[in-house]
This record gives C-alpha cells, sequence and structure tokens, in this order.
C-alpha cells in the first residue's frame, strides 16, 4: 500500500532554509527596466496634436489650455498604465518611467503635467 | 522522583501555586499560546513562507476578546455560551492530572488515565453542541460532522492509550511513568500504539487530513461559523490546550513524561528538570502533528470512518494482542 | 433528516468569484443544484459600444484577469479580419508566446487552487512559488504581470530581445522539472487519489451533448483543441501535441492540466529557437469598413469565443463574448449528480471557473406562473431601499 505524505522529504528539507517572502518594504525587489510606471511627459516636443487623449481608454488623459496651446494632463487616479499614449504621440513626448510606488491620500493629488 | 510533601499533606499555598500558576492555568495558557505559535511557524516555513511572531497567538486572543460578540436570533442563548465555557474547562481539568513535574499529577488515583480520556472527550461534544444550537445550517452540517466522526477516532485513540497500562498492570498514571523508566524497552513494545495514538489524535484535533468538521471550503468553519468574539476566543483556545494536553498525554504514557529515559538526572534542580523532559517530549509529539499536518490533503467523512476501521482499529488489535503476550510470556 | 438547502455562493470560501449554486442535501448526498449566474455582471459588451477600437484593446483585456490575453488575440484578430491586413510571422511568434506563457500561469494556478480545495495548502503555496517565476518572465517583456497591454491591431507593440529570450528558455528549464516533480506528487500522493478519483463523472455523450469545452471535456477522452482544429497565430507551424485521458473524472483533468504544461514548455523553447525577424506592427487606418466576423481561440480553460459587427466608424456596433466557462457550468449539475457534499468544491473548481469572464445577464423564467419584467435602474433602486429598510430578509 502506497502510504500518504509523497510531499514530506521536500517539506522536511525546507524547515531551515530561508522563505522566499520578499521582506517588502525593507527589502524590495529590482523592477524590470520597462516597467509601465508613471509617465513623464516632456513639454518641449508636444505639438498639441491631442492623439493621446482621444486614445486613451479610461479618461485618464485630458487636454487643458497652458499658455494659448493645449496640453495633455495626466490624471493618475484614472490611469490603467496602458502606454498607449506613449504609443500614440507622433513625436515621443510622452514616456513610462519604472516608478510604481503612487499611493497618495487624496484623489485629484496625482497629476502629471 | 516522588516528592512526599507534595502528594499528601501539600500545604495549601503550594496547591494553589501548583493549580493556578506552575504548571497550572497560567502556564498551560502560556504554553498552549506558545505551542500554537510553534505550529503556525514551522507549517509556514514547511510551506517556505516567514510566518507570525511570536506574540501573534496572544494577540489574536487579545483581538478577539475586544471585539462585538453577537449571538444569532436563531441560537440559543444559554447553550451557544456554555459550550465554549464547558470545553475549556473540561481541558483545564484534563491537565491537572497529568504528571508533569513528578511522577504524579496534582492528584493521582487507580484509573486517572481513564478520566483524562473521558474529560479529552468533552471538548468534541462542546463543540458539537456549540454548532447545533448556533441556528445556522453550515453549524448544523459541521455538529453533525464532528459526531459522525467522533465513531472513528475514538475507538483507536483510547484502545492505543490503554496499551501501556496492559503491559505494565494498572490504571495509574503514576505507575506507568515509572514503569516505562525502569523497564526502556516498553517503549519498543507499544511503538505501533504511539504512531496510531498520533494518528488519532491528529483526527480528535481536527487537523488535517482529518479536517473536516472545519473544512474551510465545503463547509464555512463548520461549527464555529456563527461564534465571534469572546466565545471565538475561548473556543480557539480550547483547541490549543486540548493540542498540548493530548500530546502531553501520549507523552507521558509512552515515552516516560517526566522522567529522563536514556540521561542521568542531575541531582540539583531535579524538578525543574523533570518539567523541562516532560516539556521536550510534548513539543516532540507536537512536532509530528505539524507534519502530518502539511504533507496530506484533506480526506472525506466516509473515507476517514473506512480509514479508521480498515486500518486503525486493526493495527490496534494487533498491539493488544502484542502487548498481552508480552506481558504473559516476559512474567512482569 | 429532511431534505436542506444550502448556499454555496455567492460569498463562500470554496469559490473564488461569486456565483450561487444552491444544493438539496440528503445528509450528505447531493440531490440537486440550482445554478444562478450574474452577480459579476459588469456591462463591458455594452461598453465596448462606446470606445473605439484603440481604447477597446485594453477593455476586452480586463474581461479576465487570468486569460486576458487570449480575449485580446480574439478581438485583434477580429478586427484585422475585417480589415483584411495580415500581421508579420515575428508578430505572430511574440502573439504565440504570450499565449503559451499564459497558459502556463494559468494551469499552475489552477494546481493551487485545486490543491488549496482539497485542503492541501502546501501544494497550494508550492505551485504559487513555482507560478512567480512566469510572472517574472512576463512583466520583463511585457512591462506588466496582469494584463500585459501586448497587443495592438496590427501586430504587437514590445519586442523580445536576445537576453529575454535566453532568460525564456532557462526559465522553461527550471519550471520543467517543478511540473514533472508535481506531476509525481498529484499521481502519487494517496490522499489527492482519494479526494479526486472517480468524483466529478463526465461521460463523453453528456459532455457533447452539453458542449462542454477545454481540458475538462479532454479528460473524457475528446480531442477538442482549437489550437489544432483550427489553426490560428503560429500553431500550425509549432509542433505539439492534444493531449487527452479517458478517466472522465477529477484526476484526469488534473494530469490534462500538468501534461498541457510539458505542451505548452514545448512550443515555447520550438518558439525561442526559430523566433523569425521581422517588423512589429502593420499600420491600419482608424475607421474599420462594416463587416461582420468571428474568432475563436483555446483559452487555458477552452474555447473562447468572440463576434464582432462594424460599421464603418471607428467604434464597434456590437460585440459578444462567449467564454469556456460559460459552456462548462450547465456540466456541473450533471457532474455534482449522487456525490458527497465534500466534492462540491473540488468539482466546481475542477473545470477552472473563470465567473468574471463568464458572466452575462441571466434571465429566470418563472414557468409562466408570474411573468418576469424588466425594472429599469430608478425602480430597481427604490424596490432594494424599501426592501432594506423594512428589513424583510428571506431565506
Amino acid at each position: 500500500m502506497k502510504a500518504p505524505g509523497k510531499m514530506l522529504p521536500k517539506i522536511v528539507g525546507f524547515i531551515f532554509k530561508k522563505p522566499v517572502t520578499v521582506l517588502y518594504p525593507k527589502e524590495r525587489l529590482v523592477p524590470p527596466e520597462h516597467l509601465r510606471g508613471k509617465m513623464k511627459f516632456y513639454l518641449d516636443r508636444c505639438i498639441s496634436c491631442g492623439l493621446c487623449a482621444r486614445d486613451c481608454p479610461s479618461g485618464a488623459c485630458t487636454m487643458y489650455e497652458l499658455e494659448g496651446k493645449k496640453r495633455p494632463m495626466f490624471d493618475l487616479d484614472y490611469c490603467t498604465f496602458c502606454e498607449q499614449c506613449a504609443s500614440s504621440c507622433p513625436k515621443d513626448a510622452i514616456e513610462m518611467t519604472a516608478e510604481f510606488e503612487l499611493a497618495h491620500y487624496k484623489k485629484g493629488e496625482a497629476i502629471v503635467k | 522522583m516522588v516528592y512526599p510533601e507534595e502528594v499528601e499533606g501539600m500545604s495549601t499555598i503550594l496547591a494553589l501555586i501548583y493549580l493556578l500558576i506552575f504548571p497550572g492555568f497560567l502556564f498551560l495558557f502560556a504554553f498552549s499560546l506558545f505551542s500554537e505559535y510553534l505550529d503556525r511557524k514551522i507549517y509556514a516555513r514547511m510551506q517556505r513562507r516567514v510566518g507570525p511572531p511570536f506574540f501573534q497567538p496572544f494577540a489574536d486572543m487579545v483581538k478577539l476578546a475586544a471585539k462585538e460578540d453577537i449571538v444569532p436570533e436563531k441560537a440559543e442563548g444559554f447553550m451557544f455560551t456554555a459550550a465554549p465555557i464547558v470545553g475549556l474547562a473540561a481541558v483545564f481539568a484534563a491537565f491537572l492530572y497529568l504528571p508533569i513535574v513528578a511522577t504524579t499529577g496534582l492528584h493521582s488515583f487507580n484509573g486517572d488515565l481513564i478520566v483524562v480520556l473521558y474529560l479529552l472527550t468533552i471538548p468534541t461534544l462542546a463543540l458539537f453542541l456549540g454548532g447545533w444550537y448556533s441556528g445556522n445550517v453550515f453549524g448544523q452540517k459541521g455538529g453533525m460532522r464532528v459526531a459522525s466522526l467522533l465513531f472513528s477516532y475514538e475507538i483507536p485513540f483510547f484502545l492505543a492509550l490503554l496499551t501501556p497500562s496492559l503491559v505494565e498492570g494498572s490504571w495509574k498514571l503514576a505507575d506507568i511513568v515509572s514503569f516505562e523508566v525502569s523497564h526502556p524497552l516498553a517503549l519498543l513494545v507499544s511503538l505501533l500504539g504511539f504512531v496510531i495514538g498520533v494518528i488519532s489524535l491528529q483526527g480528535k484535533l481536527e487537523r488535517l487530513p482529518f479536517d473536516i468538521p472545519e473544512a474551510e471550503t465545503e463547509i464555512v468553519a463548520g461549527p464555529l461559523v456563527e461564534y465571534s468574539g469572546r466565545r471565538l476566543a475561548l473556543l480557539r483556545l480550547a483547541r490549543d490546550v486540548e493540542m498540548v494536553v493530548g500530546a502531553g498525554l501520549i507523552a507521558v504514557v509512552f515515552l516516560g513524561g517526566p522522567l529522563p529515559l536514556l540521561i542521568k538526572e542531575p541531582v540539583y534542580l531535579s524538578w525543574m528538570f523533570g518539567a523541562v523532559m516532560c516539556l521536550l517530549k510534548t513539543l516532540f509529539v507536537i512536532f509530528l502533528l505539524i507534519l502530518i499536518k502539511s504533507a496530506v490533503a484533506r480526506i472525506r467523512t466516509d473515507q476517514m470512518i473506512s480509514f479508521a476501521y480498515k486500518w486503525l482499529i486493526p493495527l490496534t488489535l494487533v498491539q493488544i494482542f502484542i502487548a498481552i503476550m508480552v506481558r504473559f510470556l516476559g512474567g512482569v | 433528516m429532511a431534505n436542506v438547502k444550502l448556499p454555496i455562493g455567492p460569498q463562500h470560501p470554496a469559490l473564488k468569484e461569486p456565483e450561487n449554486f444552491t444544493i438539496t442535501l440528503d445528509g450528505e448526498r447531493v440531490v440537486d443544484v440550482d445554478i444562478r449566474i450574474g452577480y459579476t455582471h459588469r456591462g463591458i459588451e455594452k461598453l465596448m459600444e462606446t470606445r473605439t477600437y484603440t481604447q477597446n484593446l485594453y477593455l476586452v483585456e480586463r474581461i479576465c484577469g487570468i486569460c486576458s490575453y487570449a480575449h485580446v488575440q480574439n478581438f485583434a484578430q477580429n478586427v484585422e479580419e475585417i480589415l483584411g491586413v495580415q500581421i508579420t510571422k515575428r508578430a505572430e511568434y511574440i502573439r504565440t508566446l504570450f499565449l503559451e506563457l499564459e497558459r502556463l500561469h494559468s494551469h499552475f494556478l489552477w494546481l493551487g487552487v485545486a490543491g488549496h480545495e482539497i485542503g492541501f495548502d502546501t501544494l497550494f503555496m508550492y505551485t504559487w512559488q513555482d507560478r512567480e517565476v512566469v510572472q517574472d518572465l512576463l512583466e520583463m517583456i511585457s512591462g506588466n504581470r496582469v494584463n500585459y497591454a501586448m497587443n495592438t491591431i496590427g501586430g504587437v507593440r514590445r519586442d523580445v530581445s536576445k537576453d529575454h529570450q535566453k532568460k525564456v528558455l532557462d526559465a522553461m528549464d527550471y519550471l520543467e522539472k517543478r511540473a514533472a516533480y508535481y506531476k509525481e506528487v498529484g499521481l502519487g500522493e494517496k490522499t489527492i487519489l482519494a479526494r479526486t478519483q472517480g468524483i466529478g463523472i463526465l461521460k463523453p455523450k453528456i459532455a457533447l451533448k452539453y458542449s462542454a469545452v477545454g481540458p475538462t471535456v479532454r479528460a473524457s477522452g475528446i480531442a477538442m483543441d482549437i489550437r489544432k482544429d483550427d489553426p490560428y497565430a503560429s500553431y500550425a507551424e509549432t509542433p505539439f501535441e492534444v493531449i487527452t485521458t479517458d478517466t472522465c473524472d477529477v484526476l484526469g483533468r488534473i494530469v490534462v492540466r500538468v501534461l498541457e504544461v510539458f505542451e505548452s514548455i514545448k512550443i515555447i523553447r520550438y518558439l525561442m529557437k526559430h523566433l523569425p525577424p521581422g517588423e512589429l506592427v502593420v499600420k491600419v487606418p482608424r475607421k474599420v469598413p462594416e463587416g461582420e466576423s468571428i474568432s475563436h481561440t483555446e483559452a487555458p480553460r477552452g474555447e473562447d469565443i468572440h463576434y464582432l459587427r462594424s460599421n464603418g466608424t471607428e467604434k464597434p456596433e456590437r460585440y459578444k463574448v462567449r467564454t469556456p466557462t460559460m459552456a462548462n457550468l450547465p456540466v456541473i449539475a450533471e457532474m455534482l449528480k449522487d456525490s458527497y457534499l465534500a466534492d462540491v468544491p473540488i468539482v466546481v473548481a475542477a473545470i477552472d471557473p473563470c465567473m468574471g469572464c463568464m458572466d452575462r445577464v441571466l434571465l429566470i423564467k418563472d414557468n409562466g406562473k408570474k411573468p418576469g419584467e424588466l425594472v429599469d435602474w430608478d425602480r430597481l433602486r427604490a424596490y432594494s431601499n424599501r426592501w432594506y429598510t423594512q428589513k424583510r430578509w428571506k431565506a
């Protein structure tokens, strides 16, 4: 008769080994380079075409008036971090960085201009 | 190692200390919380997780005691409240008969092994009644499962634990302990009983793989489902204390309790040495229980009953036969 | 004891997502099962009609978290078929890579969930720890662990570099060893066998009658796999086999999924070694001409069918999704006949329910006693306020 407990040897071996949990926030894993985090906007490259706002799926990117020209405003509360705005921009004025620790306290606090 | 003044004519102060502080209620409370911590920590380490810090079970008790205690409308208030209290009282009482420090417990008489065994059955009945009277269909289903499981593991547990007394010849815990030490080979004779005792204890405590009444994914916590606040804290404490008392009983009966098996005891601090030995043996039994818990899945009610009747009980009968033959042939 | 009606769900630890199974019990035996769905209906099909095709890419992704890429693949295939564009070979290979990586992580996830349902928490922790390897790979290539946003209409958005290829191949070696270990444990561990062998029997005739799909039906001996029957992406070129067993029970479904992990590893290795060079995206116009299209893929749970009707503007006119769990759900009632209460969680988990993708509207017909009616939002709100204030808690 086969006895139950086939995983026992592996299990006992793990008792004294280090656990695999990463004790965040004391230890942090290094995120990969092209992680889709907070976006960075280069004002000098923007040509006010508005394609980013047209293609944003969640309405996070809206256009507003700044010194007579239309510029995009990114509300991080609505953003799904899909990078469609960066893909649609013909002048590469939007770039996604790897910053992902974006928790904040009030709605409307996190806006990238 | 029997201290005469501890057995007869014990002074009241010493008796109260023994009863309430060490090794009585306070020590049992702390030790059972510690053993719950060990249980969760070792279980977590086996799964490559970190596990809770050492004060976690105490923090759980404090948090539960501070929460709102709701009695549902359809529940019977009296039985609902009485069940955890009675269960906890029974296991606390059972602990007092175990020889932890000296060869005898607080009180020793012929047949105290049977009394401890019966007191250990009461938490199961308390769980059943608590689940039945909670007015919830999940609770009733869980209670029924608890009651039907009583048929499967009680018999091998009782029979396995009575094997050493068959070998030795009396029902007194103190005599069994002294016999174990003077004849170390007695452990080999009751080895099968030890294994069966540990497995049945796992069933009695309703831990994996015999986790059925409290199967989280099927019955949503079974008989515990409507408990909250202080009553739940008492039930959980009863569960932890039952684990310590059951493991302690097995350590006392099979492994010799506070008396050292193979090493010479030092002359000084001999009472502390006895207590430490007994606790170490209890922890060893608890470690075996944790090992069983982490390696298997949960089995169904009918599978558990057929496992008990096809394997556990026949093996226990074989063990009893061996014990009787040894005693008969050994002429002890 | 008389028959007891036990509600499993909508909130229940056995279900990862809310649905209602009302089980009529006689002691421990299941007599009848009544299934109600609709608890996570989010109105995705209606929402898709209000967004452009580019915006819809991200909405389709979020139909489900675990099988998200299969939905995006379907959507992209639908639109590309109506537009009549042909994407490059490299894009096809990268899409297939992601489909197989998703299958890997979904099957490891399922192994853990199945372990948890039968009470085997150690297996749960171990399989999810291996799943992290796959998640790290996905994050490295696509930038996100779930909802990868890799597809665009006309190709893919990110490339797989040489460094990525090497890491993927190393991870595959590690995962193959772990999958072999789980196969050994799953078939050798006595308690798992006791809980899953002979449970949830689904005969092939009944499976075909209810049109079940995916590993559920492949464990009954029927070799139904869209990747072989109607190849899409680059499945026509990659060599692999369709896994079937004929035990018809939950153990068969476990075996099918574990062996499919091996096949996925084989496919990924072939893809990484033969990745053709080329462009990633083909330029497509924004307005899609009138047309209809149907596309189906093999999601980790089975066959996933999408239907699209376009009308010449930027937004689709109608989009319909039929997910594999929707086809597998009526089979649960058949499988649970004459089984124990303790088998209900593992049988429900064995079809790999993904209620999030599945939920569409449920119409309950009351046998002609009282005609159902469609209420609008304000009336529904007033009704619920009245019900709760008067505390009419009905069982």
